[in-house]
């Protein structure tokens, strides 16, 4: 399990992240935690002769919480996240989602910026910031440039993001209303047979907004618009629900492997979004 | 061949100085040049936490880090917490209530515990499974590992409490 060699770089801010992905193009890969990448490096299935370190650069972690937005930089840990008491009172679906994240040694590593950037369709955030609405910020050699979670993902590893450029941060407003954040797993610390990230609105007894987006059920998270617009105006009753599900059944894809046939997950896929609009709704 | 890097890191509260590939992994840094063997290689594909060290206050699997990234780091493995002579808390709580059986994953379990009882110094046994979760043993059954970190926090407790 060794990788290929590599030569190793540890800028302390942006402009020296982008000098060196400049100079080396595709042979040049940024590290975060590394806990996606390294074990890709290990296997030998990623092959990385410039491997810019992000730890010492300045400015790329901590949470933001105001005026209703929050911010996330890129190099805030899972761990980070589960422990920040502004955030949990703003967005209490980031707790609930980053604590179903792997196991606690991962979650010391594993960053935001990793987790959004990476383009696995296994990571939990892309859903999770999908069904937020957030906002990604990317630096490149030609300044910032912001992107909406909604249409940065365009197949497994494949992004909006070029090669020559960064993730920044994140950024979402505090949603309001009810919400729940449900995934099954094999085991604890594994990637998710199916998950569902859920917000909804309620005024009375009816629902005003719905959010709703699947993970690890396609090549890409799958933010299910219809299945949300089945669910606004009811009063999220047996009906409205099973027409949410059947909807957000239409939108997914999922691919047979080692989590199950493709029957299988089209069934987790319904019973976890079932028990996430029931939490999301009991707590709206 | 790649270039040597310079690295500096204390481990166990020593000062350690070398050359190394920077894609020298951590736990093989730390077993083979340094001779520091407490920590394990169960997977080595971060599944396990056999190579648990401490790495600047985090709880690390050493098998997915780069001895690159750990430049200039404080690492602590289960030889730094405590000692033949005197046994880690955490060490003889294991020991009284039959927290290993063949041993291995042990190193990590302890060192992953003593950090776990730092960020909660009281916990639930639910909150010591959670805690746990990124340690596997194929031995105990967890039963008892849960059972030593649970007496190891009330020990640890209560002489806190002596003390004040
Ligand atoms: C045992 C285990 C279980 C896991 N289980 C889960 C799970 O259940 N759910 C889950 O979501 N994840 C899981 N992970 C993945 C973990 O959360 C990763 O840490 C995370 O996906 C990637 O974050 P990272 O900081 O480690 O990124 P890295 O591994 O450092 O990077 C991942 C990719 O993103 C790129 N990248 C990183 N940061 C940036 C940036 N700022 N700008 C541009 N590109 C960037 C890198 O170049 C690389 O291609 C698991 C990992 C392990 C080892
Ligand atoms: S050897 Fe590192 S996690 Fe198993
Ligand atoms: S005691 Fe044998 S693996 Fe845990």
């Amino acid at each position: 399990m060794i990788p290929a060699a590599f030569e190793y770089h540890r800028p302390t801010d942006m402009a020296g992240v982008l000098a060196v992905l400049a100079e080396h193009g595709d042979e040049a890969r940024v590290l975060a935690g590394g806990h996606s990448l390294i074990p890709m490096m290990k296997l030998r299935m990623a092959d990385v002769p410039h491997l810019i370190d992000l730890q010492d650069v300045d400015g790329l972690s901590g949470i933001t919480v105001e005026g209703g937005r929050v911010r996330i930089g890129a190099m805030t840990t899972q761990s980070d996240i589960i422990g920040h008491a502004a955030l949990a009172e703003a967005a209490p679906i980031m707790r609930e989602a980053s604590l179903q994240i792997a196991d606690p040694q991962v979650r010391y590593m594993g960053t935001v910026g990793g987790n959004v950037a990476n383009g696995d369709p296994g990571n939990d955030m892309p859903g999770l910031m999908q069904c937020l609405d957030a906002t990604f910020l990317l630096v490149g050699p030609d300044g910032e440039r912001e992107v909406q979670a909604r249409g940065f993902y365009e197949a497994a590893y494949m992004t909006d993001r070029a090669d020559d450029e960064v993730l920044v941060a994140v950024a979402f407003d505090a949603p309001s209303g009810g919400y729940a954040y449900e995934k099954q797993k094999r085991k604890i610390g594994d990637y998710a047979t199916a998950a569902a990230a859920v917000l909804l609105g309620k005024d009375g007894d009816t629902c005003t907004s719905a959010s709703i987006a699947m993970t690890n059920l396609s090549d890409t998270p799958v933010w299910s618009e219809a299945a949300g617009a089945a669910l606004v105006g009811t009063s999220v009753d047996a009906a409205a629900v099973d027409a949410a599900v059947a909807a957000m059944l239409g939108d997914i894809d999922p691919t047979q492997d080692n989590r199950g046939p493709i029957e299988f997950k089209r069934h987790a896929a319904a019973v976890i979004l079932r028990r996430a609009i029931a939490r999301a709704w009991d707590r709206a | 061949m790649a270039k040597k890097m310079h690295i500096q890191m204390t481990v166990n509260g020593e000062a350690q100085e070398f050359l190394a590939e920077p894609r020298e992994l951590l736990i093989h840094t730390l077993r083979e040049r340094l001779n520091i063997t407490g920590p394990h290689i169960g997977c080595e594909t971060s599944h396990c936490g056999a190579c648990t060290v401490t790495l600047n206050g985090k709880s690390v699997k050493s098998c997915t880090m780069f001895v690159a990234q750990a430049n200039g780091a404080e690492v602590t493995t289960i030889e730094g917490l405590g000692s033949p002579d005197k046994l880690h808390v955490l060490q003889e709580a294991f020991k009284e209530h039959h927290g290993l059986q063949c041993g291995f994953c042990t190193p990590g379990m302890i060192t992953r515990a003593s950090k776990l009882l730092e960020e909660i110094p009281n916990p639930t046994e639910e909150e010591v499974r959670f805690g746990m979760a990124g340690n596997l043993c194929r031995c105990t059954g967890y039963q008892n590992i849960v059972k030593s970190i649970l007496a190891a926090a009330a020990e640890m407790n209560a002489a806190k409490e002596a003390a004040e």
